[in-house]
């Protein structure tokens, strides 16, 4: 049997009744992109949801005045809170959101026909009150254009005239696209649980078996060092696959669950999503397999490494911040760059756009080109003196 | 036949090994004696094509380990300073996993494993994982992986570190076995009575340099003491002038 295969099939053994890898690799590792995908869904789905239909409390000053008026924006989803001396104050001090103050002359305004004043009190450094200030100051404008549209009809005069332009937006954006905005931090998800899968075992045969002080032994026998390091990055690998493939199903079954279609996200997450973010990935695997087993033979001990390989998580997160912080368009240079160009593809899947073939096979030859340097990298390391002494 | 000729290494500044000769023969067991930090690993480890010296040869069998390291490894058994085993995997499963990267077949690889596991007494440990071995079990298991490919030269690093009366007393009986059979036994000890029971012939090492080589007798008459141990000491006392002259 081939050397390799001798250390892979050991390191998959070994791994298999080691609870910490089976956790990460098993459960952890695939739970993580649908459960946080979920949370995330449910809380910016949700709030929107929960706005739109909820009814929008101001306090009101001067009601008795304009009882036609505050009965309309009631109408309209405002709850109306009973006065309070001196409202400015009550909002600076944060005891009132927002406060609608209707003139006393409002009544004798609006009946003569002019302009009658409210005021709003607000406080605009509030985040939180900005969202209230545009509804009220909407259910206000509609009023406002109602009674004017009647006031004109009154008069014989189209209220059409009043209105010489008219805007219609037209949203070129895909209910895919709009979902995907949200679902941006979903490649680093999956590229956290590639990770995840098999860092234990990377840092477990590598600092690990440094540690244990069973290396010396290991290199001991005949086989050559590039076949021990091929074995434990393909047994990394797989097992890092295996969380992949489980996280991808999982979050296939969530997607199906999410309240997403109450928002109008359609996305596609059925086998084609599935099957092509696997394809993409796995060469990405076999770069993030060595990438670690690299990083972890650098590390004397089991901690040392937890510390080198807690900050390498971070580096894929990279390309996702530059695409949420300053949208791209995809170009094919993207694709050449690994983790980059594997966030993009995935993106692209995710909105049901089309991926172009040539990208993706640019993405994984460069992706295995750099795996390949690594490994030459990791040889060395292996090679020399300083790693096979244990102590 | 284990032959090293004129070995040299040094780590930086620290000059670890400087020109030690000697020759382990078959049928013997050879013992290198020396204080701590005498340079004995360092010497055991380039004998392994663990490490290259710096300058010098090594012969095992014949073959030059610098032109064919992996000839060398497939014709000596170690058991290095360092004998960590893999916890997760009971005594035999470690045993085996040797015998397959020695490029065994898995009918040859079991029973072979079978066969020491009953020459060293340890079939109730065979299928228990190592986790939890208690000093000597775990040597007697590292030692059953180290001549798992039925080796002719064996090379121990201070097996009998931390091992109590009766394990010691049954390492010393698989080492005679060994040589009875023909092989070429070489161990490293810093412990004058492991030296006594077992060596047939003993190179002693100080300050990376070999200070004597010969069998106990030689070595007895060499330096006109009755005892053994007040001959290294006397031994070791010269090189030590020596090496501040």
């Amino acid at each position: 049997m081939n050397p390799t295969l001798v250390v892979f099939l050991k390191e998959c053994a070994e791994s298999l009744r080691d609870r910490r890898v089976l956790l990460n690799a098993l459960v952890l590792g695939p739970l993580l992109t649908p459960v946080l995908f979920l949370l995330l869904m449910h809380l910016v789905v949700g709030r929107e949801l929960e706005k739109a239909e909820k009814p929008l409390p101001v306090v009101v000053i001067g009601q008795k005045s304009a009882p036609n008026f505050v009965a309309a924006l009631e109408q309209q989803g405002m709850l109306t809170l009973p006065e309070v001396p001196d409202p400015e104050a009550a909002v600076r001090e944060q005891r009132v959101d927002l406060a609608l103050r209707i003139a006393p002359r409002f009544a004798d305004d609006f009946r003569a026909g002019r302009p009658a004043q409210v005021e709003l009190i607000y406080d605009s450094s509030r985040q939180e009150v900005r969202g209230e200030v545009e509804r009220i100051e909407s259910m206000i404008e509609t009023f406002s254009r109602r009674t004017g549209s009647l006031r004109l009809l009154a008069r014989g005069i189209a209220p059409s005239v009043a209105t010489p332009v008219v805007i219609a937006g037209r949203d070129q954006a895909t209910p895919q696209a709009r979902g995907a905005l949200l679902l941006g931090m979903l490649p680093y998800f999956l590229i956290l649980t590639a990770l995840i899968g098999g860092m234990w075992l990377a840092m477990d045969s590598t600092a690990g078996e440094r540690e244990r002080q069973s290396l010396e032994p290991l290199l001991v026998n005949p086989v050559g060092r590039a076949s021990v390091l091929a074995g434990k990055m393909l047994a990394t690998a797989c097992f890092s696959m295996a969380s992949l493939v489980l996280g991808l199903l999982a979050f296939a079954v969530v997607g199906h669950l999410m309240p997403g279609n109450e928002a109008g996200l359609g996305l596609s997450i059925g086998a084609h999503f599935v099957m092509g973010a696997l394809l993409v990935m796995t060469p990405l695997v076999l770069l993030i397999a060595i990438a670690q087993i690299w990083v972890a033979s650098f590390a004397r001990s089991f901690r040392e490494a937890q510390t080198y390989l807690g900050l390498a998580q971070l580096v894929p997160l990279i390309p996702s911040v530059l695409l949420m912080a300053a949208p791209m368009r995809p170009r094919l240079w993207m694709s050449a760059v690994p983790l980059f160009g594997q966030q993009v593809t995935i993106l692209r899947l995710l909105r049901g756009e089309a991926v172009s073939a040539l990208g993706i096979f640019i993405g994984m030859g460069v992706t295995l080109a750099a795996a390949a340097a690594i490994f030459w990298g990791a040889l060395r390391l292996y090679r020399s003196e300083r790693v096979a002494i244990s102590a | 036949m284990i032959e090293a000729r004129d070995l040299w290494k040094a780590f930086g500044t620290t000059q670890a090994v400087a020109g030690v000769s000697f020759a382990a023969r078959d049928g013997e067991i050879t013992g290198l004696l020396g204080p701590n930090g005498a340079g004995k690993t360092t010497t055991l480890r380039m004998l392994y094509t663990l490490m290259q010296p710096d300058r010098g040869s090594i012969h095992v069998d014949g073959i030059d380990a610098a032109r064919a390291p992996m000839e060398v490894r497939r014709r000596i058994g170690v058991l290095p300073d360092a004998r960590g085993l893999y916890k997760r995997l009971s005594a035999r499963e470690n045993i085996e996993y040797f015998a397959r990267l020695h490029g065994m077949k898995a009918q040859a690889a079991r029973s072979r494993c079978a066969q020491l596991l009953q020459a060293l007494q340890m079939q109730s440990l065979a299928d228990r994982r190592t986790e939890g071995f208690s000093q000597g079990e775990r040597v007697k298991t590292a030692i059953a992986r180290a001549l798992v490919h039925n080796p002719r030269n064996v090379i121990l690093d201070e097996p009998g570190n931390g091992l109590d009366v009766m394990a010691n007393r049954g390492l010393r009986e698989v080492l005679r076995a060994l040589r009875d059979e023909g092989r070429c036994v070489l161990i490293s000890t810093h412990i004058m009575q492991e030296v006594v029971a077992l060596c047939d012939r003993i190179v002693i090492i100080a300050y990376g340099r070999v200070v004597a080589d010969g069998t106990p007798e030689a070595l007895r008459e060499h330096s006109a003491e009755r005892n053994l141990e007040d001959a290294f000491m006397k031994i070791i006392g010269q090189a030590a002038l020596e090496a501040a002259a």
